[in-house]
C-alpha cells in the first residue's frame, strides 16, 4: 500500500490565498478547503480552470499562497515557486489529454514513483480498467477514458487531485457510471479532490464543499 | 571514377551536416515554439538569415569568421583544426543553410502539439527534459522528420556558401553542385549532365523515403 494513499489521519487543508492576472481578467480569492470533495462552482469564465492551472502550477499568481497538507507550493512572501514537476497535484483537464503516442498501460505508468505511487493492480481495479490496459488509447470509449485519465492521474501519488469538468463531456448516463468512481476515489484512496464543475445537480450529488465563482470572486 | 566519388562526397557531407544541424535545430524549434525569453526575436531572425541572404554573402561571412584570422577560426587553428578549404567547410556550409528550413518545420510541428499534453505529464512529475523526449519530440516527430529531410535536400545542393568557404578542390571540397559548374563552365557537358542525373537521382530517392517513411508514421 502506497505511504500516501494509506494515510487516514493525515490533515488535509488546501490553502489557497492568492491574486492572479490573466489579461483583463484578475482572479482573486482567499479560501481553506478541507472536505474530501469540493466543488469549484460557476459560470463559464469566472475563473474556475485558471484556479486550477495555478494550483498546478502551470499559471503563476502575482501574488499569494498556495499550500496543501502544510506543504508550500507557492508564496510570493518567501519567493516559493515550485515547477508543476515537483508540486504532487493529479491534474485531469477537460479533454483529459490522454497521451496519444502510448497505449493505456503506458499513460497509467508514465508518472509513476517507486515508494509513492499505489499499486497498478489496485488503481485498474478499482477504476475496472483493467482490461484496457493493453489498448490503444484512440479505441477507447468516452467514459473508458476519463477512468484511465483517472487512473494516470492516481498512479503519480498525488496529495490532491484537480478535475476539470470530469463530466462535461460524457452523457447523462455515463454519468452516473463514472460518479461511483470517483466516490471511491474519496473513501478507498483519501485523495482529497477539487474539481470544477457548472452542473449543480453534480455538485449535490458528489461534492462535500462547494465553492462559488463568479467573475474572479468567490461568492 | 570520379563521378561516384564527388555523389559519394556529396552525400556523406551532407548526412553529416543534417546530423550536425538536427540537435541544435530542434532544441531552437522547441524554444521558439514554447517559449518566451529575452532576444527570442533576435534568434528568430537570425535562423532564418540564410533563406534570404544570397548564399555567396553567408559563405563569405562564414569565411571571415572561420578563416585564420577569424574570431572562431583563430581559436580552432590553436588547437590543429584547419576548416576553410576543407571537406568541414563544406559541412559547414551546408549545416548553416540547411538549418533554416528544419526549424522552421520542426518548430511548426512542436507549435502544433496541444500543449496541454505537457503540462499534464508535468504534473505527472515529468522534468521539462523528460516532457521534451517522451510528449513533445515523439509527438512532433513527423514534422521534425520532414524538416531533417529538407535540411538534407537543401545541403545536397548547397552551392553559393559552399563555394566560397570551401572552394572547389577536385577529391577534397568538390561537391555535386560546385562540380556541375565547373564542368559546365569549361565545356565538359556530358559529365556535367552525368552529374546533374545523379543528383536528381539521390534528391529523389531521399524525398520518396520520406514521404514513405511518414506515410508508415500516419497509418
Amino acid at each position: 500500500m502506497g505511504s500516501q494513499l494509506a494515510g487516514g489521519e493525515a490533515r488535509r487543508v488546501i490553502v489557497l490565498d492568492i491574486v492572479l492576472v490573466q489579461g483583463a481578467f484578475t482572479l482573486e480569492m482567499s479560501t481553506r478547503l478541507d472536505a474530501p470533495i469540493t466543488a469549484l462552482f460557476g459560470p463559464s469564465g469566472s475563473g474556475k480552470t485558471t484556479t486550477l492551472d495555478a494550483i498546478a502550477g502551470l499559471r503563476t499568481p502575482i501574488r499569494g499562497t498556495i499550500a496543501v497538507n502544510d506543504r508550500t507550493l507557492f508564496s510570493s512572501d518567501s519567493q516559493i515557486n515550485l515547477p508543476p514537476h515537483q508540486r504532487h497535484v493529479g491534474y485531469m483537464p477537460q479533454d483529459v489529454a490522454l497521451f496519444p503516442h502510448m497505449n493505456v498501460r503506458r499513460n497509467l505508468l508514465y508518472g509513476r514513483h517507486p515508494g509513492v505511487s499505489p499499486d497498478l493492480d489496485r488503481v485498474v481495479g478499482m477504476l475496472e480498467i483493467d482490461r484496457l490496459v493493453d489498448r490503444r488509447v484512440n479505441d477507447l470509449s468516452g467514459g473508458e477514458r476519463q477512468r484511465v485519465a483517472l487512473g494516470r492521474a492516481l498512479m503519480s501519488g498525488p496529495s490532491l487531485l484537480l478535475l476539470d469538468e470530469p463530466l462535461a463531456a460524457v452523457d447523462v448516463p455515463l454519468r452516473r457510471r463514472i460518479l461511483p468512481y470517483l466516490q471511491r476515489v474519496r473513501d478507498d484512496l483519501k485523495i482529497p479532490i477539487l474539481y470544477v464543475s457548472h452542473d449543480r445537480e453534480e455538485v449535490n450529488e458528489l461534492a462535500d464543499a462547494v465553492v462559488h465563482l463568479d467573475s474572479g470572486r468567490l461568492v | 571514377m570520379e563521378v561516384w566519388q564527388i555523389a559519394w562526397f556529396t552525400v556523406a557531407c551532407a548526412a553529416l551536416a543534417t546530423f550536425v544541424m538536427v540537435p541544435p535545430g530542434v532544441l531552437i524549434a522547441w524554444f521558439l515554439a514554447r517559449r518566451q525569453f529575452p532576444g527570442r526575436a533576435v534568434i528568430e531572425v537570425f535562423v532564418s538569415l540564410p533563406l534570404v541572404v544570397p548564399p555567396v554573402a553567408t559563405g563569405l561571412l562564414l569565411l571571415m569568421v572561420f578563416g585564420r584570422r577569424g574570431s572562431i577560426g583563430r581559436i580552432l587553428e590553436r588547437v590543429g583544426i584547419d576548416v576553410v578549404f576543407t571537406w568541414k567547410a563544406v559541412v559547414l556550409a551546408m549545416a548553416i543553410m540547411g538549418l533554416p528550413l528544419l526549424v522552421r518545420t520542426a518548430r511548426a510541428g512542436f507549435e502544433q502539439v496541444n500543449d496541454r499534453y505537457e503540462h499534464v505529464a508535468a504534473t505527472l512529475g515529468a522534468p521539462p527534459l523528460r516532457v521534451f523526449l517522451t510528449i513533445s519530440l515523439p509527438l512532433a516527430w513527423p514534422s521534425v522528420l520532414a524538416g531533417a529531410v529538407l535540411g538534407f535536400a537543401r545541403a545536397l545542393g548547397e552551392f553559393g556558401a559552399t563555394i566560397v568557404v570551401a572552394g572547389s578542390i577536385p577529391g577534397q571540397t568538390r561537391t555535386l553542385a560546385v562540380a556541375i559548374y565547373s564542368y559546365a563552365e569549361t565545356g565538359q557537358d556530358t559529365q556535367a549532365l552525368a552529374l546533374v542525373l545523379v543528383s536528381v537521382s539521390i534528391a529523389f530517392v531521399a524525398l520518396w523515403a520520406a514521404n514513405w517513411l511518414a506515410a508508415r508514421r500516419a497509418a
